[in-house]
């Protein structure tokens, strides 16, 4: 026991007097928060918007109204023609054009009021998500201005559950905590056994009666508890700073996060004990591992509308399935009764890569 | 004490040690000396279980090393050829986590440690990597012995340590050696041949011999000469060439050379003298770098 101990104090010594694993720890888990939280997200803000008015009158100066009061749109352009809003697009001054025709009043007390919108389509995406922030706008006030729905007209209500306002720092919130520990903690632990075998320590250290577990757990556990603890950074900067919904189980979010952190471990020491250098070490945790996390694992690409194979292929990335237990909890606040299958291959994770581990840790030098 | 028995080992396809045979017994101070490459750090890897012979058994207290390999890693001091303790911790801080990977405590075994650690202790708080080369191996010895091991393994300890430190370390060797350790030591060193009680040349992963220093020398058959005076090294290929002349080796600013015997000395002065060399040929006691090249090329040849 004493030897275990030994080695977890030595472990937090040379992560505390080392500058850089600390800034790797702490800073770059928070600068990514904000940059994901902040500027990686697909929410509209602020589009360009070109008005080009033909009606002039009050229903039409309304509509134009309503559209630039809400926080999704801003007035960039009032061409007069259509050569007018090509060239304006051209130019990258706005991102939709709306056309409102003469006579827009009395074609709307008739019921048969039409509007143009032309987007530019080089971000399909955002064209997209535009023209259903527009076709809601309008629709919306439609209903406003006649003071019922109009017949004969199939209205599909949407309601956008566990994210009725669409946030993207939802998303991105749990797939963040997902990434950086996927990152970090294997990054870290991948290298904290081959760091011993570089300089040489290991030699010492294997001719000890040390045993190859204590040697393990005694370097998992520093990294277990600060990784723990980042996450804890990462969920009260989610909470505070983004207003994170939490519906579920805090205590069974803790509990999730601890497997997750301990599946994550257990890759990096498996890395560690295969490899012989720390460069090789990071370079396998960052590109073997980061490149189908972040592509795969649903956190930024939906899993349900890649091509089979990939599908099928992020069933063997661990963050996938923590993305959908965290999402569960926090934003649905379902338990364990729903969330027992994604936990038990998290499970199913740590113990592979465990007992792999203890299988390739060698007790000689190769 | 310990016992290699017909050992071979290669990498890669590549020999490093060859079968080797070699015993060393309870107390002794004994030196595997020979270059770099020469299959010393082999030898004292498969010794302290971290690598497995090809061929042949070795034998730890009577214990073999490779289906025992707990008894050894508990009962051997191991200092590797590079310092591999801990630069970040401090002088302290390494010997205490050695001491408790190996169950025991400072305070416990201070007095197996006490006369060199005493010249640490003033840096105690100091970090390992913050020392100097002699400061470094004197650590790296402590930490070897806080266990109370039966036997000392030290890879090259003097490499890289300044001629001070060097002479101090096998100083300290010397009384481990006098509370009856035995010690294993590898060195690239020939001087220090002579400090140990036994020796073991070794070169391209094959022992030359093993002997007591005094015995290596009174075997070197040969009668050996020094030409010296300044650039006397140019002689060198002229030396090489005459059918009486044995060997030729630079050694510092000298010559060593080796006449097939003593009446063909004349000759070879003469054609020095040809040559432009004013001074004679004194006659030198062998030392071991001698024996070693002259072994060398013997088994080269």
């Amino acid at each position: 026991m004493q030897e275990l101990w030994v080695i977890i104090t030595k472990e937090f010594k040379h992560i505390f007097r080392d500058v850089r694993t600390l800034l790797i720890l702490f800073g770059l888990p928070t600068v990514q928060v904000f940059l994901f939280g902040y500027a990686l997200t697909n929410e509209v803000r602020d589009a360009t918007i070109a008005v080009w008015d033909q009606s002039h009158d009050v229903t039409s100066a309304k509509l134009v109204n309503k559209l630039l009061a809400s926080d999704y749109f801003k007035l960039a352009g009032l061409p007069q023609n259509y050569d007018e809003i090509k060239d304006g697009f051209r130019n990258g001054d706005y991102m939709l054009a709306l056309v409102i025709p003469a006579n827009f009043a009395e074609d709307f007390n008739k019921g048969q009021a039409k509007v143009q919108l032309l987007l530019d389509a080089s971000d399909p995406n955002m064209a997209n998500i535009l023209a259903s922030y527009t076709g809601g706008i309008v629709n919306n006030f439609v209903v406003q201005e006649l003071g019922y729905r109009p017949p004969y007209q199939i209205v599909s209500e949407l309601r956008m559950t566990y994210n009725p306002e669409l946030k993207g720092v939802f998303l991105f919130v749990p797939g963040v905590i997902t990434v950086i520990l996927m990152i970090i903690s294997t990054l870290l632990t991948s290298i904290a056994l081959t760091r011993e075998k570089e300089l040489g320590s290991m030699e010492i250290l294997l001719v000890s009666p040390l045993k190859p577990a204590i040697i393990i757990i005694g370097k998992v556990i520093p990294y277990m508890l600060l990784s723990f603890m980042n996450a804890l950074l990462i969920l009260t900067l989610g909470l505070l700073v983004f207003k994170m919904p939490m519906l579920g189980s805090f205590l069974l979010l803790l509990g999730e996060l601890l497997l997750f952190i301990l599946a994550v471990l257990s890759i990096g020491i498996f890395i560690s004990t295969r490899t012989s250098s720390q460069q090789v070490a990071m370079m396998v945790s960052l590109f073997a591992l980061m490149m189908p996390t972040i592509l795969l694992s649903g956190f930024i690409f939906p899993i349900d509308s890649m091509p089979l194979p990939l599908q099928i292929i992020s069933n063997i990335i661990p963050a996938k399935f923590f993305i959908i237990i965290i999402k569960g909890i926090m934003l649905q606040g379902v338990g364990l009764e729903a969330l027992w299958q994604p936990t038990l291959v998290i499970v199913g994770f740590i113990v592979v890569f465990t007992l792999a581990s203890v299988r390739s840790f060698k007790i000689r030098l190769s | 004490m310990i016992e290699f028995r017909h050992i071979s080992k290669s990498f890669a396809g590549t020999a490093a040690v060859q079968d080797i045979n070699l015993s060393v017994g309870e107390g002794e101070l004994f030196g595997l000396i020979g270059p770099d490459g020469a299959g010393k750090s082999t030898l004292f890897r498969m010794l302290v279980t971290l690598l497995l012979p090809d061929e042949g058994e070795i034998a730890f207290n009577g214990r073999n090393v490779v289906d025992d390999y707990t008894y050894v890693r508990s009962h051997v001091g191991y200092m590797p050829g590079t310092f591999a303790l801990y630069q970040d911790l401090s002088v302290e801080e390494n010997l205490h986590f050695f001491a408790t990977l190996f169950g025991t405590s400072i305070q416990d075994n201070y007095h197996l440690i006490e006369g060199i650690y005493k010249q640490l202790e003033p840096f105690k708080k100091r970090r390992a990597g913050a020392l100097s080369g002699g400061m470094k191996q004197k650590l790296a010895l402590s930490c070897a012995l806080i266990h109370k091991p039966l036997v000392l393994v030290l890879d090259e300890p003097t490499t890289g340590v300044d001629a001070v430190s060097r002479k101090e370390f096998w100083e300290m060797l010397q009384k481990l050696r006098e509370d009856g350790l035995t010690i294993l030591v590898s060195t690239a060193y020939m001087d220090e041949a002579t400090l140990c009680d036994r020796v073991a040349l070794i070169q391209k992963g094959r022992i030359l011999r093993v002997d007591t220093p005094q015995g290596i020398v009174a075997r070197f058959g040969k009668p050996l000469y020094r030409l010296s005076g300044a650039g006397v090294q140019r002689f060198l290929p002229l030396l090489r060439a005459l059918p009486q002349v044995h060997s030729a080796q630079p050694f510092g600013d000298s010559v060593h050379i080796t006449l097939g015997d003593e009446e063909q000395m004349d000759e070879v002065v003469q054609q020095l003298r040809k040559a432009g060399y004013k001074d004679g040929l004194q006659p030198v006691t062998p030392g071991i770098e001698d024996c070693f090249i002259d072994l060398m090329l013997e088994a080269n040849a």
